[in-house]
């Protein structure tokens, strides 16, 4: 009996030491992942401990050091090898300056659970969702017949202008496709660009260089090139090394692209798809080379330098919807309108937060700033 | 068939990136990041296809005695160089086919392809980068002309923002007592960049985002169709 009294009073001293040190250590599934993730939390007021260690089980007895985490920083996001829907049992070891354990192992355990939906990405899929209908909406509208004004992109409206003036002139026409690669979409967008100005190439008899500076590039502009030449009805004016590889360098790239501008002097220049530095260093060469230069970039630090040089500047969505524009099509020009009113839902939002934020309400900024 | 093909891939695959945003669970949840590796691995491949594409194109040109012919010479001796010495010397972490060539390394400092990378493609991709320097002053001139309204205006906010940003802006407006600080040239130039060109920025990028979701939309539901050649 005597014993189990000392066992009482050391349990109820314990408690009450670990309670006025307010140590604490928990674990919960991480949310909005794929189950291979768990948070681990702990709060420690307690000055001896120097030094915290996690470890942690899936059977409850052999446990692995997990993490030597600072006890600062009162989180730790596990990731290794955790898979959904098994429990797994956590410890947290302290240990005083000396290494010494100072009490027993906290212990946790938890379930990481894979979730079906992200719900931090509301907004966006809320945002996606509606203007995908809208622009879903006004393609089906304007394959319907029904009229939709778009309105004029100067830059774009130039290109056969382009084209005509560098027959005339006897003097061929470059296209620099960005120097990023397939997987960006402004290098898709310029290919797209790519594939009506050869066309037109095509249709005037003129010369076309594209020079490239990614390989993945090089054969999807050669395969558009061709294609354009083909629905052009002049296969046979298709020269395949008028697409050629450069350099993956960046300036490399554009010493080689200045050279071709400074040598052969096209009578037009298009650059159109994603620049870093090298942008005002080819716009610049351009304009000294007096070509007729049309640009394009949703880069926004490298917009001023395109508008700096050249003659034309597709900003930003224009690069996007330049190749929509140019094929005249009703369901592609749809899709554009179906942008503006994306564009409208977006100027509302901003104003319906601005007004809300004014009055103390934040629910509409909080639901956008959720991730 | 050609046709439907490229289509079909093209709405498979996109319709699962655009799911796979907003679906963590398995399978969604890593295959943006699988399907990513695979471009790598493509990529990496056809690396080699550019070459062989520059190669044929230089040669090409050469043998038909093209103009400016003799630059091309020069293009395919350089690559050529440093593709035997990356073969046979290797790189600083790669050993070569006649291994670490300590022979070699003694007389350069590093190895053959290093030497080169360092001593000499280095400063001339450094030298191409800073005609940057001199390209922003002759881009400047023009475009800061008072000829127009707006170009008035990007003229005194160029004017102000540049003196703001270098040590005459604070020495300028120094004298102004610290009760009027926002007139303080640093304090304007960090206004305008602060708030004007963040604005502008962000508007740019908002619209960018739609367009980059109209495209992508188009291009998936198979409307465009240039990239296939407009077929």
């Amino acid at each position: 009996m005597k014993i189990f009294y000392l066992f009482f009073i050391y349990f109820f001293i314990c408690a009450y030491c670990l309670l006025a040190q307010e140590i604490s250590f928990t674990a919960e599934d991480n949310p909005n992942d794929d189950g291979t993730g768990i948070i681990l939390m702990w709060k420690i007021e307690e000055e001896n401990v120097e030094k915290i260690i996690i470890e942690r089980s899936s059977d409850g007895t052999n446990f692995i050091e997990i993490a030597n985490p600072m006890i600062s920083d009162e989180q730790y996001l596990d990731v290794q090898d955790i898979k959904p829907n098994i429990k797994y049992f956590y410890q947290l070891n302290l240990y005083n300056r000396n290494g010494e354990e100072i009490i027993s192992p906290l212990q946790t355990t938890v379930f990481a659970k894979a979730e079906w939906f992200n719900s931090n990405r509301y907004p966006l899929f809320l945002m996606t969702v509606l203007l995908a209908f809208a622009i879903i909406y006004y393609i089906v509208s304007a394959r319907k017949g029904k009229h939709l004004f778009i309105r004029r992109i100067s830059g774009l409206e130039t290109i056969e202008e382009a084209v005509g003036r560098a027959t005339e002139l006897g003097k061929p026409l470059l296209f620099v496709p960005g120097i990023l690669d397939l997987d960006d979409m402004q290098t898709l967008a310029g290919l797209n660009i790519l594939s009506h100005l050869a066309q037109k190439v095509a249709q005037y008899e003129s010369t076309l260089y594209v020079p490239v500076c990614r390989s993945m590039v090089l054969s999807t502009a050669k395969e558009i090139v061709k294609e354009s030449y083909l629905k052009a009805g002049r296969p046979d004016a298709f020269n395949p090394d008028s697409v050629f590889y450069l350099t993956d360098d960046q300036f490399g790239y554009v010493a080689g692209v200045d050279g071709i501008i400074m040598r052969e002097k096209p009578a037009a220049n298009f650059y159109l798809g994603a620049f870093y530095a090298e942008s005002l260093i080819l716009a610049e060469t351009g304009f000294e080379s007096g070509a007729i230069q049309i640009a394009g970039t949703a880069m926004p630090s490298q917009i001023p330098f395109f508008v700096a040089a050249c003659d034309y500047t597709l900003i930003g969505e224009e690069l996007f919807a330049a190749s929509a524009y140019l094929s005249n099509e009703p369901a592609q020009l749809g899709s554009l309108k179906g942008q503006d009113v994306g564009k409208a839902i977006i100027i509302i939002t901003f104003l319906a937060g601005i007004v809300l934020e004014m009055f103390g309400i934040h629910f509409l900024k909080e639901f956008f700033t959720m991730h | 068939m050609r046709r439907q093909i490229p289509l079909f891939i093209t709405f498979f695959i996109g319709t699962i990136i655009l799911v796979s945003e907003f679906i963590p669970h398995k399978p969604f949840g890593n295959i943006s990041t699988t399907l990513g590796g695979w471009f790598l691995i493509i990529s990496g491949f056809a690396i080699i296809l550019g070459q062989l594409n520059l190669f044929k194109v230089n040669l090409t040109k050469i043998s038909r005695k093209a103009p400016n012919w003799q630059y091309y010479i020069i293009s395919l001796v350089c690559f050529l160089i440093m593709l035997v010495c990356g073969i046979l010397w290797g790189t600083l972490r790669q050993p070569g086919l006649l291994y670490n060539s300590e022979g070699l390394v003694a007389f350069f400092g590093l190895k053959p392809f290093d030497y080169i990378f360092k001593y000499l493609f280095e400063n001339l991709s450094a030298t191409m980068f800073s005609l940057l320097a001199f390209f922003m002053a002759s881009a400047s001139y023009r475009a800061f002309r008072a000829r127009n309204a707006e170009s008035t205006l990007l003229l005194v906010a160029a004017v102000l923002v540049m003196l703001g940003r270098t040590t005459i802006g604070s020495t300028l407006t120094g004298w102004i007592p610290d009760s009027l600080t926002y007139l303080h040239l640093p304090n304007i130039a960090n206004f305008i960049m602060e708030y004007l060109n963040t604005a502008g920025q962000r508007a740019i990028m908002i619209c960018a985002g739609l367009g980059v979701i109209g495209s992508s939309l188009r291009i998936i539901l198979g409307i465009e169709r240039s990239y296939l050649g407009g077929r």
